[in-house]
C-alpha cells in the first residue's frame, strides 16, 4: 500500500543553520505518528515545511503520489492537511461556532449574490455548516460555550476547540504541534481518547509532536525520533524506548 | 490622607511654561536693527500665570480628588455592548423601523440648512461604513480612503459630462473606485499595520496630485464644476429644465417651485443609499466572506493553515470598502455640483477613520453616531471656529482614555444552535 504521505531527504537551511537535515517520514491512512525529540531539534521546522510555511531548501513531499514542496499554505490545507499551533492561535474575538464556520470557508456556498439575497442554497449550505460546527462542538464538549468569545475559554478548551476547528475542514491529515502542553494530566487523558477516536472513527491520520510521553507511547503506531535537524531513529514505540541512542540524546536513562 | 502630588506637579507646570510660554510669553518686536524678542504685555502673562497655576494645582491636588473616584470607576463595569440583533429580533425591527421613519419624516419639519447637514452627515455614513469594513473588519488601516472617494466623485463628474445621468453612472463610479482599489490591494498585500497605513497613505496623495496634474482631464486645480445634480426618474429639481430631465419636478406636479424640494430630494437619496449600504454590509457579516475577513483581523497564519486565501480575503475587502467610498463620492460630487482636489485631502481620510474609531471598530451603529457626532459637532461649535481642532482632539484624548472600544461596539452576532433552539 502507497503511504498517504510520504516525505523525502526534506532540508531546511536558515542561512548557515540547517535546521532539518534530510529528514524521512511517511504516514499511511489510519495511523497516528509522532515526531519527538529535544527542544530545537527541528520538529516544528519540519511541521512549517510540510503545511507550506516555509519553503524546503531541498527534498520531496509527496502526498497520494503528487509533490506538495513549493505550494503556498493555504493552498495544502485545501488538499486535506490542516495543523494546530504550539501557541493556540484561535479567532480570539470571535464566537466559538464562529471559528468553526471560518473553518469550513472552503465548503461553504461563498457566492456574493446568493449571500446578499440569502437564496435557497446560501441557506441550505449554512445551516449544513452549522450543523456540522455542532456536531464536533459536541464532539470537543464545548457546545454550551458556543457563543462564548474564544478567547473566554479556558486553555484546555482552547486547545480542544483548536482540534475541532481543524476538524470541520475534513482533513485527511491532522498535524498536531504538542496539543498536550500546558494540559493537566485528566485533560490529556481526553486528548488521548480524542486522538483514538479521530483515527478510528473519522479516518484522519495524525502527524504528531509531544512531549508527554506517556502519551506518545500511548497512541502512535510508530515515532520519529529528531534530533539537532537529524533522524535519529524510527520504528514502534517499544523499540524507540529501548533504543539507546534515543535514551542518550533524548529520553534520559530511567 | 493621600499624598500630595508635588514632584508630578512642577514637572507638569515646567512642562506648560515650556510649551505655553513660546506662544504667550514672548513677541516679536521691530527694532532698528530687525526683530527682536520681548516679554509679551502684561495681559498675555497673566493668562501664561493663570495657566500655570491651575496646572500645578489640579496636579498636585489630583491623587486627593480622583483617587478614590478612580478606584470605583474601575470596580464598576464599563463596558455597555450594543447587543446583536439575533438576540431580541423583533425589538431590533421596532427600533429600526422608528429610526428609519423618523429620518424619513424629519427633513420635511425643519430648515434648509439642518437637511444639507444631515446629508453631509450621510455622506460621512457611508464613508465611515465602507471604511468600517477595511479596518473594522478586516483590520487593514486604511489611511488613503480619500483616494476612492475621489475616484468615485471624478467619475461621475467627468462621466456626466458626456451626458451619462447619475443613476447609470452610481455604479460605475462604484465599480471605478472598486477597481481602484483592487489594483491598490495587490502591491499591499504583504504589508500589515504601520507599513499598510503609510502606502495607502501615500496612495490618497497620488490620487490627489494626479487630479491636480492632469490638467486637460479634471481640469487641475480648478476642479470641475456644474455637475447635473440627480433626477426622479427623468424630472429635474431646477427651476428651469437645463439637463437632459424631460421636465421639472413642480412643473410635472403642478406644484410651485421651492428650492427645499431639491435638499430634501438629495437628503432622501443619501438615506436611501445610506440605508442599502447597511443593509449589504450587514449581510456581508453574517457571510462566508465577512466572517473570513475578521478571522483575518484575528490571525492571518491560523487563516492559511485553515485553508482561508488571506490574498483573496484582502483584495475583497480593500475593493468592497472601495466600492462604497465610490458611491458615496458619485453622490458627493452631484450633491455638490462642484469638486476639486481640495474636496479630497488627507484630513478627509483622518476624519474618515476617526469616525471609524470612534464608533467602535466594527459597530455599524457606532459608526453611524461617530459620523453624526463627528459632522454636527463642529458645525455646531462654530463660534469656537480656531479651538476646533483642539476640541477634536481633546474628544479623541478623551475616548481612548475612557471607551478604547468605542462609543458603541457590538457584540457577536449569536448564532443559535438548532437543539438548543428545540429545547
Amino acid at each position: 500500500m502507497n503511504p498517504l504521505l510520504e516525505v523525502n531527504g526534506l532540508t531546511m537551511r536558515f542561512g548557515g543553520l540547517l535546521a532539518v537535515n534530510n529528514v524521512a517520514l511517511s504516514l499511511n491512512e489510519k495511523e497516528v505518528v509522532s515526531v519527538i525529540g529535544p527542544n530545537g531539534a527541528g520538529k516544528t521546522t519540519v511541521f512549517n515545511c510540510l503545511t507550506g510555511f516555509y519553503k524546503p531548501t531541498a527534498g520531496q513531499i509527496l502526498y497520494r503520489g503528487e509533490a506538495l514542496q513549493g505550494l503556498a499554505g493555504h493552498q495544502i490545507a485545501r488538499k486535506g492537511i490542516v495543523r494546530t499551533f504550539q501557541h493556540v492561535r484561535l479567532f480570539k474575538d470571535m464566537s466559538v461556532i464562529e471559528n468553526l464556520l471560518v473553518a469550513q470557508h472552503r465548503h461553504l456556498n461563498t457566492n456574493f449574490l446568493a449571500g446578499l439575497l440569502k437564496t435557497p442554497a446560501f441557506k441550505k449550505s449554512e445551516s449544513d455548516a452549522l450543523a456540522f460546527a455542532e456536531y464536533w462542538l459536541d464532539k470537543v464538549d464545548l457546545k454550551e460555550f458556543a457563543n462564548r468569545k474564544a478567547g473566554n475559554l479556558a486553555y484546555g478548551q482552547q486547545r480542544r476547540l483548536e482540534i475541532a476547528r481543524c476538524m470541520v475542514t475534513r482533513p485527511e491529515i491532522l498535524m498536531l504541534d504538542e496539543p498536550a502542553a500546558g494540559l493537566n494530566p485528566k485533560e490529556t487523558d481526553d486528548l488521548d481518547k480524542l486522538i483514538i477516536d479521530l483515527r478510528d472513527n473519522e479516518s484522519v491520520s495524525v502527524l504528531l509532536i509531544e512531549h508527554d510521553m506517556k502519551l506518545v507511547m500511548g497512541i502512535s503506531d510508530r515515532i520519529y525520533v529528531v534530533n539537532q535537524g537529524c533522524p535519529l531513529a524510527n520504528g514502534k514505540p517499544e523499540d524507540i524506548r529501548n533504543n539507546p541512542e534515543v535514551i542518550k540524546a533524548y529520553l534520559g536513562e530511567f | 490622607m493621600k499624598k500630595l502630588n508635588l514632584s508630578g506637579a512642577l514637572i507638569s507646570t515646567v512642562t506648560f511654561m515650556l510649551l505655553a510660554g513660546w506662544l504667550l510669553g514672548i513677541r516679536m518686536e521691530p527694532s532698528s536693527s530687525g526683530l527682536k524678542l520681548a516679554l509679551a504685555d502684561e495681559q498675555h502673562l497673566k493668562w501664561l500665570f493663570i495657566g500655570m497655576a491651575a496646572v500645578f494645582l489640579s496636579q498636585l491636588l489630583h491623587p486627593i480628588i480622583f483617587g478614590n473616584r478612580k478606584a470605583k470607576a474601575s470596580s464598576k463595569k464599563f463596558s455597555f455592548k450594543l447587543p446583536s440583533p439575533e438576540q431580541n429580533p423583533k425589538a431590533y425591527r421596532l427600533v429600526v423601523s422608528f429610526a428609519l421613519a423618523a429620518a424619513i419624516v424629519w427633513p420635511f419639519m425643519v430648515s434648509r440648512g439642518s437637511v444639507d447637514l444631515a446629508t453631509l452627515t450621510l455622506i460621512y455614513v457611508m464613508l465611515g461604513l465602507g471604511l468600517n469594513v477595511v479596518v473594522g473588519l478586516a483590520g487593514l488601516l486604511d489611511l488613503g480612503y480619500v483616494g476612492f472617494y475621489a475616484v468615485g466623485a471624478y467619475t461621475y463628474a467627468l462621466l456626466s459630462a458626456d451626458g451619462f445621468g447619475f443613476w447609470m453612472c452610481l455604479p460605475i463610479a462604484g465599480a471605478m473606485a472598486a477597481l481602484f482599489g483592487f489594483l491598490l490591494g495587490f502591491p499591499v498585500l504583504r504589508l500589515r499595520g504601520d507599513y499598510l497605513a503609510i502606502v495607502t497613505l501615500g496612495f490618497g496623495e497620488i490620487i490627489r496630485l494626479l487630479l491636480n496634474n492632469l490638467t486637460h482631464l479634471t481640469g487641475g486645480p480648478n476642479g470641475i464644476s456644474s455637475i447635473p445634480k440627480p433626477t426622479l426618474f427623468g424630472l429635474e429639481f431646477n427651476r428651469r429644465l437645463k439637463g437632459e430631465g424631460f421636465d421639472t419636478f413642480h412643473n410635472f406636479f403642478g406644484i410651485s417651485y421651492n428650492s427645499q424640494y431639491k435638499v430634501i430630494f438629495l437628503y432622501l437619496m443619501a438615506l436611501l443609499l445610506v440605508v442599502l449600504t447597511v443593509i449589504v454590509i450587514n449581510r456581508l457579516l453574517r457571510m462566508p466572506i465577512g466572517r473570513a475577513w475578521e478571522a483575518l483581523r484575528e490571525d492571518e497564519i491560523a487563516c492559511r493553515s485553515l485553508g482561508l486565501n488571506p490574498t483573496v480575503v484582502k483584495l475583497t475587502a480593500f475593493t468592497i470598502g472601495a466600492g462604497f467610498a465610490g458611491f458615496a463620492g458619485s453622490f458627493f460630487a452631484a450633491r455638490q455640483g462642484f469638486i476639486s482636489p481640495e474636496s479630497f485631502t488627507f484630513i478627509e481620510s483622518a476624519i474618515i477613520l476617526a469616525i471609524v474609531v470612534l464608533g467602535g471598530m466594527g459597530s455599524q451603529v457606532g459608526v453611524i453616531l461617530a459620523a453624526i457626532i463627528m459632522t454636527v459637532l463642529p458645525e455646531m461649535a462654530r463660534e469656537f471656529n480656531e479651538y476646533r481642532m483642539l476640541m477634536f482632539g481633546l474628544m479623541m484624548v478623551f475616548m481612548m482614555v475612557w471607551r478604547p472600544q468605542g462609543l458603541l461596539p457590538m457584540s457577536r452576532p449569536h448564532i443559535e444552535l438548532k437543539e438548543e433552539a428545540k429545547a
